[in-house]
């Protein structure tokens, strides 16, 4: 973990709210592996005052790559920056995806929803150098919120897309077609990346069926480095629950270690 | 290069910046960023006698410029922290000031006791915006007979220097500088956070879990640097300001204002190397100036009275 004033922009990539950021810097990607993310700042001044935690979504030796969708101010003033530009950047930070387990013979499934597809790309082409089958499951809205299939495709990557309105793939959500998927055949593994409520179907998913799931959770941060305490989390412990830090233990947690608050 | 050492009467610092507490962490989290000896000394998160859930999430908002926490002040508790961190803090070169909290006045005499047996810790800072469970929910701070009588109560327990943290959520802060300059304090610092609230017009709930919280940041800057220059016209004892410092300029306005010291907050988030920043730019200021030492500006604001 360190912090990068001055990440070079070298590739952008936009469609719509959905953009794609290539960086230089080869001390980013040295701390890189699936599931650890960036803080980032967006603005020189102090408004919006707090870094914004973005996911690794791919990595080589002297670049890593941003994938985000526009939330907000800190988001929509990240997507006006243009090639050239500098980031000023903390991380790699986090406890990624484990991938340990996963190569020859086994088999991974992913699955994102919206943003939370982010990370899973760089998820996927690690099992995959790793020896591991891997499918993707891929959900949004509609076909504009499903925009990295292409690039999946292009690594050679199997997908299933699902959009809820049906206007690419399966219609319903993601989480519907894995459901399907899963009557088919099961794989050693799930891991998952998006919002809340796709999160904790598919953590229920897989307890009901045994299968080991890693999830990638997300909170508003103050620091991403532990110091906060403001991006806790219900973890499970001995006697009960505990609130423990997302951006120091997690982002991703197994679906056996989350409790989700009833709601 | 100028003269930056900071005398505080009951303590000396190398120089006037401090890191705020429940900004730093315990102080570990920060050494992958900087060097602890860089900066005055660091006022480690808010400590009660056992372990602290804190509140339920979402924790945090932001707001203009600004950040409204309701952590809930979740933390380790005296035993773990005398264990695992105070060894890994003593190695380091720098100032520890522990900040104390309670539930009721006994919690923060069990703290300072239980504390007074280990080494390593320069001085506590008594957090006396901590809701009350016995005084209503009502915080010491808000009170001057209440912030006196704990500010008394600590410091006869205490073998440290005891500074007594107020909040800026009062009437007249000047009374309650007083309150506890009558209570022994060896120091004041302020200012804890403004109560604030974040709402969410659309689903029409509230933004955090606790529906109440703290702000900080630079948002709040003028509502501190206003309260700090009343406070240090209004007692002896030395006074360290805070609340929204991100800057050598915005540290050096406090100790315009009287100051002695200052501790940086909610700019540790952003820049986890602030603190050590606003250091060179407090001498960089004064190089420029040809000021030969940094604590000659504590209290020269010419107001023309
Ligand atoms: C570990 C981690 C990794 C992430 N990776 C990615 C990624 O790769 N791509 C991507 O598009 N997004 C990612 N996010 C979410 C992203 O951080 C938020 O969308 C962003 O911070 C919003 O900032 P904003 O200023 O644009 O919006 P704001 O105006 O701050 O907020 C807009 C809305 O988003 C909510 N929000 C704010 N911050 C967060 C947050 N940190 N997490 C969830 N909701 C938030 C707010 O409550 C509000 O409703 C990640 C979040 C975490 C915690
Ligand atoms: C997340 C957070 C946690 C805090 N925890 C404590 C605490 O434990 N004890 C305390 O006295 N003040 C606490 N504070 C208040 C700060 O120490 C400081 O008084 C306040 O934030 C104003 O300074 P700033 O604007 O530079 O942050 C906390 C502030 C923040 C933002
Ligand atoms: S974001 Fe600050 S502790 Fe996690």
């Amino acid at each position: 973990m360190r912090r990068e004033p001055a990440a070079r922009i070298i590739g952008k990539r936009s469609w719509g709210d959905f953009h794609l950021l290539r960086l230089e810097s080869p001390d980013l990607a040295a701390g890189a592996s699936p599931g650890r993310f960036l803080m980032i700042r967006t603005s020189d001044g102090f408004d919006p005052l707090l870094r914004r935690p973005l996911s690794l979504h791919d990595a080589g030796d002297v670049w890593i790559e941003l994938f985000f969708r526009v939330a907000g101010r800190g988001t929509a003033l990240l997507a006006k920056k243009k090639e050239g530009e500098t980031l000023d950047c903390l991380g790699p930070l986090g406890r990624g995806f484990r991938m340990d387990g996963f190569g020859a013979g086994r088999t991974a499934w992913l699955i994102g929803g919206g943003r939370g597809v982010a990370p899973l790309y760089y998820l996927a082409r690690t099992l995959i150098s790793r020896g591991a089958g891997v499918r993707v499951f891929y959900g949004g809205k509609t076909s504009a919120e499903i925009p990295l299939r292409e690039k999946f495709e292009s690594a050679g990557i199997p997908l299933d897309c699902a959009t809820d309105d049906g206007s690419f793939g399966f219609a319903g959500f993601v989480t519907a077609l894995l459901e399907r998927a899963l009557e088919g055949g099961r794989p050693d593994g799930l891991f998952a990346c998006g919002p809340d409520a796709m999160m904790k179907r598919t953590g229920r998913m897989a307890l009901g069926l045994g299968l080991p799931a890693q999830l990638s959770l997300e909170a508003v941060m103050g620091c991403g480095f532990g110091a906060c305490w403001g991006c806790v989390h219900r973890i499970k412990k001995d006697d009960g629950g505990q609130w423990r830090k997302i951006c120091e233990d997690g982002p991703v947690f197994g679906a056996d270690e989350i409790l989700w608050e009833e709601a | 290069m100028a003269d930056l050492s900071t005398d505080l009467g009951f303590l000396r610092l190398r120089n006037p910046v401090l890191t705020a507490s429940g900004t730093f962490g315990y102080g570990t989290e920060f050494l992958p960023f900087l060097d602890l000896a860089a900066v005055g000394g660091i006022v480690v998160k808010g400590l009660y006698f056992g372990p602290r859930e804190g509140n339920p999430p979402p924790r945090l908002v932001e707001t203009a410029s600004g950040l409204i926490n309701a952590i809930g002040l979740q933390g380790v508790g005296v035993e773990r922290f005398a264990a695992d961190v105070l060894p890994e803090l003593r190695r380091r070169d720098t100032a520890v000031i522990v900040n104390v909290c309670g539930s009721g006045d006994e919690e923060y005499y069990r703290v300072i006791e239980f504390l007074d047996g280990h080494e390593g810790i320069a001085a506590y800072e008594l957090n006396i915006s901590c809701p009350n469970v016995k005084r209503n929910g009502a915080c010491p701070a808000m009170d001057p007979r209440a912030t006196r009588e704990i500010v008394a109560g600590a410091k006869r327990r205490s073998r440290r220097p005891v500074i007594a943290k107020l909040s800026p959520n009062v009437t007249d802060i000047a009374s309650i500088a007083r309150a506890a300059e009558d209570g022994g304090a060896d120091g004041i610092s302020l200012i804890n956070t403004l109560l604030a609230m974040a709402v969410d017009l659309d689903t029409r709930k509230p933004k955090l879990g606790n529906v109440l919280g703290g702000l900080s940041g630079p948002a709040i800057k003028p509502v501190a640097l206003r309260m700090t220059y009343q406070a240090a016209r209004a007692v002896k004892i030395p006074v360290i300001g805070m609340g929204g410092i991100c800057t050598g300029r915005d540290a050096l306005e406090f100790m315009l204002v009287g100051a002695r010291a200052v501790q940086v907050g909610t700019a540790n988030f952003v820049d986890p190397a602030s603190a050590a920043r606003i250091v060179r730019e407090i001498g960089d200021y004064c190089d420029a100036r040809g000021l030969a030492r940094a604590a000659d500006i504590v209290g020269t604001l010419k107001t023309g009275l």
